[in-house]
């Protein structure tokens, strides 16, 4: 059987976009060191239940790291102590008998509130919606051997393709900007030959709307200490630089491209 | 009275497919974009069809439960894609993928379909790699191929151990060009509770939208479902915990058959529950098989610590029974001698529901670099997870259930029996029969997406040039808004519930699991189907729900998707009841050779078993699809 922990939480709660939210303290005993995050959650939710009270909404699905959806601020920290950890991986044997654990939701004014702890991470759909991607019609498509890539350029394409869209760089960071997204999915793109003919549309296309959502990066790092799959910041250099020539190739006088 | 009509084209099984593409009715382009077609689903199957029919000009709208399309749980496939590019240069060929995926399916899956499916496997990985996904490469810079089980040649394409990932981000990008082209309208955090039917066919579906509680129709000229599987039946599998059963459920209680519900696949290597809090299992990748020697203690009341257990004193049960292939048998016959092992007495770690896979013999021969590199992230969750180094003890591994085959009745067109309704991807049964192979599951899923239904859809949708949607305000859709409104609305109204949702659900997995799981008999499918009833009721009355019905209400979700799997568990467990043969996933205890393993009865069974809805509270009524097997020869699999 696994080692018990009794725990004090502070757990944000707030009904809805526009209520007003406040803490709610719960004595969390005999939760199992094996439990996750979220399962210790579960067990609260659970005992909640029993007692007439309406449980604790948070954002969670593959429970594997993998699906993005769940993410919340343990203690101030996005998904957490543990480094290179997605909430839903964060297991309980991290903790201490007798911690004290707030918790709430990511704050980031683009990503509102819906309710206690899920947050509507929308803007990130519109970042890539205005150019995160290769026009390649069904059906279109060259033998995949036609264009050889380089390893390492696969490779980074997959470093910067790693990135599960959970939000915590914007969470993390002191103003709440969403460089480390975006540059992820304009590197997985802008890196492969596939992705050069739209590299500079999409750029400015997508920077623009990430400027219209989030705020301005000022080279904190937080971002990349709170992503779970760890994304390097060197994809915001490359996507800074890709940015300014993107202003000028854009231009319309395609022989100054 | 139901047909069941495959509608398989004629000629020779190779050209089959080329034949009914010519045949089938087109609309030309200019009035693609007067036909509306709905769309359930992200993962691959739904987010390929969405961005496909898109860009052929269709109007689409596109619905799924999570706050992006990119969450569905096909982002969760770790190992790979299967395609007969024969790039190895080792044999592979369209035949032999189909050849294999038969087999593999212990012959319960209908060739056309599964031909089909290996000639359009090419052209996914031409299509997945323009997209930009960055499968591996080798230093040359052409695609790098792994082998997989049950096939003996090296036709696995993947990315790093996060293949369904890249798979779905590329047709989540697809789709993001046509959301922001404006041909495809998304609709999120939009949970689909039913389909409706006017004259016998598809024309919408009733949506309740989880921010506000509101429930609202869709209409359009044909609707299709790509809803996944049913493997959270039993409460603990290792999908996603809002998986669900329940628009492919619903689809059924208006009309569409569902076949084959109790086929469902076990994969040997999980990590076995810790506590009656699991929420679920996580896998890990069966590629640890191939350097991981599985055993249990001989002794049942063996107290030492692996390490201190002598060789003599090992149970080494796979290698001992199956001396030619080992430990990597395939999934089901390694999954139920788990199960034998541990039902013994035999299992490991503190609650004995595990089996020890020990690395120690490949590190000792390869060194612990060479397995860090082969296995390096996959050891990294285990240890995350279990707070345990494999390096230094053996893992200990469970069977999980982890997909399912079995799904709604479609025929070559992937129609379901309701006109107009499609299934794709895993809420389908075609293509995997009893078993899905490894790397099979992402394969079928974009097949269907991208190169089928673009061309089937148009068969249906030709004749019926300038019918407008049925209007959302016509009678038989304000009916089904009530019914989902009333549905969803009972269950906050009641009150004195003494038991949670999750309660619930634990309990029926239990049973399933236990009477439906690994190894299925009889007497103990009767007690099923005497206990799922009674739980049914019991939650049915019983159940607590909090809250409100307007607005974010995370139980309400659950209660409606567990009321569903509360029936579906029945209709399972029928099935299984019905089929007395062992094949694939299904394993009937009366069923077996005199060595114990699987015997399928192919005198008997060589069908497709597919139930009509008469109604709650009713049995379903069964409807036979024989299955003909014109190329492929029928043997006994052995792996001894």
């Amino acid at each position: 059987m696994s080692k018990m922990l009794n725990l004090k939480l502070k757990i944000w709660r707030q009904a809805g976009p526009n209520d007003a939210g406040s803490f709610l303290d719960v004595d969390a005993k005999e939760i199992p060191e094996d439990a996750s995050f979220l399962e210790m959650l579960d067990i609260v939710n659970e005992r909640l239940i029993a007692d007439d009270i309406e449980p604790v909404a948070f954002g969670h699905d593959c429970r594997e790291g993998i699906c993005g959806s769940c993410g919340v601020m343990i203690n101030g920290q996005a998904h957490g102590p543990e480094k290179a950890t997605a909430t839903c991986q964060l297991h309980m044997r991290k903790f201490n008998d007798g911690d004290k654990i707030v918790v709430e939701p990511w704050q980031a004014a683009s990503f509102p509130i819906l309710k206690d702890l899920m947050v509507d991470r929308r803007a990130f759909d519109r970042i890539v919606e205005a150019g995160g991607f290769i026009s390649v019609p069904t059906g279109t498509a060259p033998d995949a051997n036609e264009i050889p890539i380089p390893k390492e350029v696969a490779d980074t394409a997959m470093d910067a393709a790693a990135c599960i869209g959970c939000g915590a760089c914007v969470a993390a960071c002191p103003n709440s900007a969403a460089q480390l997204f975006t540059s992820a999915k304009l590197a997985h793109l802008n890196v492969l030959p596939q992705g050069q003919p739209e590299r500079y549309r999409r750029t400015e296309a997508m920077v623009e709307t990430m400027e219209s959502f989030f705020g301005s990066c000022t080279n904190h790092g937080e971002c990349h200490e709170a992503c779970p799959k760890e994304i390097p910041l060197d994809f915001i250099a490359m996507m800074n630089r890709d940015y300014v020539k993107s202003k000028i190739k854009n231009r319309s006088l395609a022989s100054q491209r | 009275m139901v047909t069941l009509d495959a509608k398989i084209p004629e000629g020779p099984i190779a050209e089959k497919w080329d034949n009914h593409k010519f045949s089938v009715k087109l609309v030309n382009p200019a009035n693609k974009r007067r036909f509306e077609v709905i769309v359930v689903g992200t993962g691959l199957a739904g987010a390929s069809a969405a961005a496909s029919l898109a860009e052929l000009g269709y109007q689409v709208k596109v619905f799924t439960f999570h706050d992006s399309p990119r969450r569905a749980h096909s982002i969760a496939a770790q190992g790979g894609i299967n395609a007969a590019k024969n790039y190895r240069n080792d044999g592979d060929s369209v035949y032999r993928l189909f050849y294999d995926t038969v087999k593999g399916g212990d012959y319960r899956s209908r060739e056309a379909n599964v031909h089909r499916l290996a000639q359009v496997s090419v052209d996914i990985i031409d299509q997945c790699a323009a997209q930009g996904v960055p499968f591996a490469r080798e230093y040359g810079g052409l695609l790098a191929n792994r082998s997989f089980g049950g096939a003996q040649v090296s036709r696995t394409f993947y990315a790093r151990g996060q293949t369904g990932q890249q798979l779905l981000l590329g047709a989540y990008q697809a789709l993001a060009g046509q959301i922001a082209a404006g041909k495809v309208t998304l609709y999120n955090q939009s949970d689909v509770l039913d389909v409706v039917v006017k004259d016998g066919e598809a024309k919408g579906i009733v949506v309740r939208d989880m921010l506000t509680g509101q429930v609202e129709a869709h209409s359009a000229h044909a609707v299709v479902l790509a809803t996944g599987g049913y493997g959270n039946v039993y409460y603990l599998s290792t999908n996603a915990m809002a998986s669900n059963v329940t628009a492919a459920w619903r689809a059924h209680r208006r009309g569409a058959l569902f076949a084959n519900p109790c086929y469902s696949q076990i994969h040997p290597t999980c990590i076995p529950a810790s506590d009656e809090f699991q929420s679920k299992l996580t896998l890990m990748s069966e590629s640890l098989r191939n350097d991981g020697r599985i055993w249990v203690p001989r002794d049942r009341d063996e107290l030492r610590s692996p390490g201190q257990i002598p060789d003599e004193e090992r149970y080494y049960y796979l290698e001992e029974k199956y001396p030619s292939f080992g430990n990597l048998v395939p999934r089901d016959v390694a999954s139920r001698n788990s199960k034998t092992v541990v039902d013994e007495g035999r299992g490991v770690g503190p609650l004995k529901n595990g089996v020890y896979l020990d690395f120690a013999a490949a590190i000792a021969r390869d060194g612990e670099q060479v397995v860090r590199e082969r296995y390096g992230n996959l050891f990294d969750m285990y240890e995350r997870i279990t707070g345990e180094n494999p390096y230094q003890v053996p893992m200990r591994i469970y069977p999980a259930i982890h997909y399912t085959m079995g799904g709604l009745w479609v025929d070559y067109n992937l129609m379901t029996t309701i006109p107009g309704l499609y299934a794709l991807g895993e809420c389908n049964f075609s293509d995997h029969g009893a078993n899905r192979l490894g790397a099979s599951a992402l394969m079928q899923g974009l097949a269907d997406g991208y190169f089928v239904l673009p061309y089937t859809i148009g068969d249906y949708l030709a004749p019926k040039l300038g019918e407008k949607p049925v209007p959302t305000d016509d009678p038989v859709f304000q009916q089904a808004i009530k019914e989902v409104d009333d549905r969803t609305r009972q269950w906050t109204s009641k009150t004195g519930g003494t038991h949670s949702v999750e309660y619930y659900h634990r309990e029926l997995g239990k049973i399933v699991w236990e009477y439906c799981g690994m190894a299925r008999n009889e007497t103990g499918l009767e007690k099923a189907l005497s206990e799922i009833p009674a739980l049914r009721e019991e939650f049915r009355k019983n159940v607590k729900v909090l809250g409100s019905p307007d607005g974010v209400n995370t139980t309400l979700e659950k209660v409606n998707r567990v009321d569903d799997f509360m029936e579906f568990a029945e209709l399972k467990a029928r099935d299984a009841l019905h089929r007395n043969e062992s094949c694939g996933g299904h394993f009937r205890e009366e069923s077996q050779t005199p060595e114990g393993e699987a015997l399928r009865d192919d005198e008997n069974f060589a069908y497709v078993g597919a139930w009509e809805w008469n109604g709650p509270d009713t049995p379903q009524t069964l409807h036979k699809e024989d299955l003909h097997f014109e190329n492929v020869k029928l043997t006994q699999r052995s792996y001894k």
